[in-house]
Order: C-alpha cells, then structure tokens, then sequence
C-alpha cells in the first residue's frame, strides 16, 4: 500500500475511533456454565443516549459493569473512548451510577464527594465538591453525615458523585428507580445538560417512558443475546411497550 | 506522588470512618483484652515457663485480635456498593490496597500498642530494656499481617463465610512472618540481647515483608476485577 493511502487509511479510522464512543466486539460473559451475555456486538456513538433495555436478568447489569471495568469479558473486546476500560485515563472519563449510591454513610456529603474528586484527580477537589453539593440542592447539608440523610438526599449525592469529575461517558443502571421527585428532576436536567454538552450515556432502565423520552438510540437484550439495536423512532416514544411487543420474548 | 495521594485518601477516608464509628477497633480491643486475661489463667505468668512462650502468646494475641479488624477492610465497602465505587474510579487496584493497608496497620498498631503494655503487667514481662527493638519487631511483624490480610480480605469480601474463611485462609500464609515475630519477641521480652543467630529472624521478617508486600500490590487488581 502506498504511505498516502496508508495515511488517509489511518486518518479515517481514527475519525471512527473519535465517532464511536463504546465498540463492543462479540462479547460473552459467564457466570459459571450459565451465559450471561451471548456474543454481543455493539456499537454507540460519541454523544448519543443509549437506552439498554430488558427484562430482569437479561443481562444489562452485566454489560454494564463490563464496561465499568468493574468485571471482564470470557471472551470479545470492549473499546472505551478508544481505549480499554481498565485503563486510568478511560476510568477518568467515565462516571457510573449503579444500583448501589457508593457512598460512605460514617462520612459527609462533603467528605464523599471531595473523597471521589481526589481520585478522580480533579484539580480543587474542596471546590468540585462545594460546587456539586449546590448543584445537586445539598449545600445546606453538606457537613451531616450520609447516615442521617434522607433517601432522597442520599441519591442526589450519589448523582453528585457520578457527574462531579464531568464524565464523557456515563454509565447509569437503573437511574430513576427508587428516585424521589426531586432526584429525578435533578438527574434528569444533568443528562440533559450531558447530551448537550455532546457526552454519551447507556442507561439501563426498566422506566421506559423517562427513558426513551432522553434516549437517541435503544438496544433490547433478551436473556443475554441481543434482540434489537437501533435509534429510538416516534412508534417507540408513543407506544414504549412497542419494543417488548415486537421483538420482546414470547 | 499522585500513586500516593490516592492511597493516603483511601487510608484517610478509611481512618476516618473507623474514629466515627469506632466499630472494628473497639471489637479487636476487647476481643485482645479477653484473649490476655484468659491467657493468664491458663498460664502462670510469673513462671519462666511462661517468659519461653510469652513472645507466642503476644503475637497470638495480635493475630487473633488483627483478623477482626482485616475481616472489615474490605467488607465495609460493601454497604451502598462503595467497592464498586471505588473500583470504577482511576484509583488502581495497587493504590486502593496500599490505602487500606496503611488504614489497617495504624488501626493494627493502635490495638497492639494499647495491649502491649497490659500483657507486661499481666506477665511481669522485662520489655522495656529494649523497648525500640521490640517495637521494630512489632512494626514489622504487623506490616506482614496487614499485607496478607488486606489482600485476603479484598479475596473473600464476596463470600459469604468470609469470618470464616479469612482466618482459615491467613494463619497458615502467615506462619513465616508470626515465626519470625515470636521467636524475636521472646528474647527481647526476656530482656536478654538479640544475638547473631536471631538475625536470621530479622531477615526473614523483612523478607517476608517484602515479598509480599510486592506480590500482593502486583496480584490485588487481578483479585478486584478478575
């Protein structure tokens, strides 16, 4: 091959790099002999929402904490950001909100969020978490510690803790279970404000109306395999049991 | 530097936590004190039988007492899934293990340093002739309980029997390092001088130390993430 072919070859792909933001290659995953996750291959776009959906133990917690680096693939490739997910500098620009707030109750909601932006290496970490505790409506509170809060309070602290280092992916299982009115208002506005901002996010959810009111693109896992990849269209906006109905298990 | 602030932030978050609730220190606490008082009914403490085995009773106390504190390194993590918090963040697998080492060994000395000095009244012990060797011995003897027990606890956090298991799993590792720890402490605590063939016992504590000092900071991301 000639060097300038060579060297738009290499230019276009790492256009393609720079444009898929999550690139998941065959990926299986086991829990003993059960497959979790049978040969799945996907791809999201930098900037786009992708909603994984999926009835319960179809998978999406495991793709999830896959792509957390929170636990490996048996066999496939997983591209973050286009690098491994493992690596440092992915892990700084990925925040992930799990089922769990990952926060510390004998702490308070200052020392959580300063805690997590000195890992994440912010530069003023005081400030970070000065900033996100008003953000988030947790100023006033910011020196109680986690145990004393509310429910409510406790999750805006932990939507706090995933968006303060200003991820440019986020990774969310489940968001809007179990939020107050409150919490969902703040997220809600924070992924927003992400996907204007051009940051991607893949959130698992069973609460398809808030979901594919946010989401660019859907995928359905079916008890591990992947069903259905494609963008969100009006049908699924206005009918959100659509999906299910048409390519769904029987 | 930045490997170490990381860790210094865990150990602080840890240390922190632990002066709130006090939970892990005042259990190892009473839990040492109750071992040293049945201890001393059992043996004479004012027969030289017992000045021969007081090193190995000391450090039993410490082993013993030290599991409860390393059983919880780990397991604290788990309320709000703060492990996988911790996991996902850029802080690596070598960097949340030394943070938790260095929050269990103050937490380890802490312990020791206040059953130190109940065991010599207890056991009429001569320690404080050669207080800084001892102490050296302490330093080392607890660094390589801490190391292996950090990582065993960070390998059993996920089980269910892990109280059980932690114990099971560490004292048969730690048998090098404990050997070392009594043999040096008996002779010390007997107020006798340490000679050139108790060397061989510094060396292998050290040794000790730091191979698996290296060997778990190495293998611990393995263990997180598999």
């Amino acid at each position: 091959m000639a060097p300038e072919n060579i060297c738009v070859h290499s230019r276009s792909f790492a256009a393609k790099i720079r444009m898929t933001a999550v690139a998941i290659e065959g990926v299986w995953k086991f829990y003993g002999d059960f497959p979790a996750l049978q040969n799945i291959t996907l791809n999201v776009d930098g900037g786009a929402c992708l909603a994984l959906l999926g009835r319960n133990g179809a998978g999406k917690t495991t793709l999830l904490r896959m792509l957390a680096g929170l636990s490996k693939a048996a066999k496939g490739s997983i591209t973050i950001l286009g690098g491994d997910a493992r690596a440092e500098n992915t892990r700084k620009r990925i925040g992930v909100l799990g089922h769990g707030i990952g926060v510390y109750e004998e702490l308070s909601a200052f020392e959580n969020l300063r805690l997590f932006a000195r890992l994440y290496g912010m530069e003023n970490p005081r400030q970070t978490a000065s900033e996100w505790l008003e953000r988030t409506g947790l100023d006033r509170v910011s020196d109680g510690l986690v145990r004393e809060f509310s429910r409510g309070m406790r999750q805006r602290l932990a939507v706090a803790r995933a968006f303060l280092h200003n991820p440019a992916l986020l990774l969310l299982d489940e968001p809007f279970t179990a939020l107050d009115d409150r919490a969902i208002a703040v997220l809600q506005g924070l992924l927003k404000g992400a996907l204007a901002d051009g940051r991607t996010i893949i959130m698992s959810t069973h609460q398809l109306r808030e979901a594919l009111e946010l989401a660019t693109d859907v995928a359905l896992i079916n008890r591990g395999k992947l069903a259905f990849r494609g963008q969100r269209s009006q049908e699924m906006l206005e009918d959100p049991g659509w999906l299910y109905r048409h390519y769904g298990e029987a | 530097m930045n490997f170490f602030r990381q860790a210094l932030a865990i150990a602080g978050k840890d240390l922190r936590s632990e002066v709130r609730s006090k939970e892990t220190v005042n259990a190892s606490l009473s839990f040492a004190l109750v071992i040293l008082l049945l201890f001393s009914f059992a043996f004479d403490p004012g027969s030289e039988q017992t000045h021969e085995i007081a090193g190995g009773l000391l450090w039993l106390v410490f082993a013993f007492a030290g599991t409860l504190i390393l059983n919880r390194s780990f397991a604290r993590e788990l309320v709000n899934d703060c492990l996988d918090a911790l996991i996902s963040s850029p802080a690596s697998g070598a960097q949340l293990f030394t943070g938790k080492c260095l929050a269990n060994y103050v937490l380890l000395l802490i312990v020791e340093c206040i059953c130190l000095p109940i065991f010599v009244i207890f056991y009429d012990a001569r320690w404080p002739r050669q207080f800084w060797l001892l102490f050296l011995v302490m330093l080392l003897g607890t660094w390589g309980i801490t190391v292996i027990g950090t990582l065993f606890s960070a390998m059993t956090v996920n089980l269910r029997l892990r109280e059980l298991m932690l114990p099971t799993l560490i004292y048969p590792m730690l048998i090098p390092a404990l050997m070392g720890a009594i043999q040096l402490s008996t002779v010390l605590m007997a107020g006798e001088p340490l000679g050139a063939d108790n060397l061989i016992w510094f060396k292998l504590l050290v040794g000790f130390d730091v191979i698996f000092t290296i060997l778990a900071v190495a293998l611990v991301e393995i263990v997180l993430v598999g």
